[in-house]
């Protein structure tokens, strides 16, 4: 979706004002702190994928998202995640009150501290095994396909329309413009190299270029 | 995010939205959906013990033991986790190398996608909008706004982590450390510098300010 996430290219958003790197705290604040953990330790469950986090993120009102402190859309993204996860109901979101136990089997994936280390060192790898062979080879010429599709995706704005060369070849990885919709499905994702001009036009860098990750969903091939 | 709208909200008493925390944790707790010391071991891992240091330890060796580096930029998930750093965030690893006509630079420009197991959680200003939105537009007016200035002919590389790749930059060994133990070597190694906005820091070079 165009939404107020994707903002590669975007002006008047200001400096960008680093705090001193040996003075920065990992948390700003208590709260943070909790969000973070509770959208992790939720997140281990299994009822949603990254991409669909990512989704409920981005489905704010651009003008909420952009406003928003990074983990206030993290804590907005979690509310939706429950809800729509049918692991809170909206009544119980607004009062606040439980109306019952969880069920049985999401009580019994709940994420235990001895389990922490354990998950975290654990990850969750995205590569699947396909049949299809790649349709690009490395330093083949591709066009992001001009597509602007209403659900998630992670095909930039900046790129689509405009020609690369591929970088490289990951192999197949989960296509997140399915995840969003909780389906695991490979495809083959590449590194794509764009020159700054090519992006930018006559405002461009001297010397430069932008590689971004894309699936075979999103090239086509170009001269 | 600006820094005074942060500022402002350390400041405030219990907020509006820490109030909403609260009651969200209270309820997930009285659910059976979440374990309270699982989160509390979360928030101790990520802000106590994962973090730029172990990134520092790459590069370090890196720097000190050729084969290791050339197993890192063939085979980066693998070399990383010989060193013990792995899993969530940097299941898929990319190092990038910084040359003295190449320049690296990382972003995420989708959301805030960062390599967890080598430099912990990202910094406020890695996923505000102002630098994800000219990251890729205007590399080098952000690297200046780092104190980074780059020669014109020195090709800036800016790696936009659209999937779940994850990229550390490997910087330039800083001239004067011949000899030097890895140990030693990993203090000139800012987290800074492995995102690219920065070099290395210089023998003799304390905190930078800014």
């Amino acid at each position: 979706m165009n939404g107020g996430h994707d903002l590669g290219g975007m002006h008047g958003l200001g400096p960008v004002q680093p705090e001193p790197e040996a003075e920065e705290p990992v948390f700003h604040d208590g709260w943070e702190k909790r969000v973070f953990a509770l959208t992790v330790a939720t997140g281990a469950l299994g009822r949603w994928t990254i991409d669909m986090g990512r989704y409920a993120r981005e489905r704010q009102h651009p003008a909420d998202y952009l406003r928003h402190t990074y983990y206030e859309n993290w804590l907005a993204g979690l509310e939706k995640l429950l809800v729509e996860g049918g692991l809170v109901s909206a009544e119980e979101l607004a009062s606040g009150e439980a109306s019952g136990p969880a069920d049985e089997a999401m009580r019994a994936r709940v994420l235990q501290a001895a389990n922490v280390g354990p998950a975290m060192a654990k990850g969750g790898p995205v590569e699947v095994a396909i049949d299809a062979p790649p349709r690009f080879a490395l330093g083949d010429r591709v066009r992001a396909i001009n597509r602007h599709p209403t659900g998630h995706t992670r095909e930039p704005r900046y790129v689509r329309g405009r020609t690369g060369v591929i970088h490289e070849h990951y192999g197949a990885h989960v296509f997140p413009d399915r995840s969003a919709a909780g389906q695991r499905e490979g495809r083959h994702l590449y590194s794509v190299r764009f020159e700054a001009g090519e992006l930018w036009g006559e405002s461009a860098v001297p010397a430069g270029a932008v590689y971004v990750d894309l699936w075979e969903d999103y090239l086509e091939p170009a001269r | 995010m600006s820094r005074e709208h942060h500022d402002h909200a350390h400041k405030a008493p219990p907020s509006e939205v820490a109030l909403r925390v609260k009651a969200l944790e209270s309820l997930l707790i009285e659910k059976g959906l979440v374990d309270p010391a699982a989160l509390d071991e979360l928030i101790e891992t990520y802000e106590h013990k994962v973090g730029p240091h172990y990134g520092a330890n790459v590069v370090a060796r890196a720097w000190s033991d050729p084969s290791f580096k050339e197993w890192l930029l063939r085979d980066p998930t693998a070399a990383i986790a010989s060193l013990g750093y792995m899993g969530r965030q940097g299941e898929h690893m990319r190092v990038v190398e910084n040359m003295a006509k190449v320049h690296n630079l990382v972003v995420c420009t989708l959301c805030s996608c960062y390599p967890w197991p080598v430099l912990g959680l990202p910094p406020v200003w890695y996923k505000s909008p102002p630098y994800r939105s000219r990251a890729v537009a205007d590399p080098r007016g952000v690297l200046a706004e780092f104190g980074t200035e780059l020669a014109d002919e020195v090709e800036i590389r800016v790696w936009d982590s659209t999937s779940e790749v994850r990229f550390l930059v490997l910087p330039e060994r800083p001239p004067g450390t011949d000899g030097w133990s890895e140990a030693e070597l990993a203090k000139l190694v800012t987290r800074n510098a492995m995102i690219g906005v920065e070099r290395a820091k210089a023998p003799g070079e304390g905190a930078r300010a800014r």
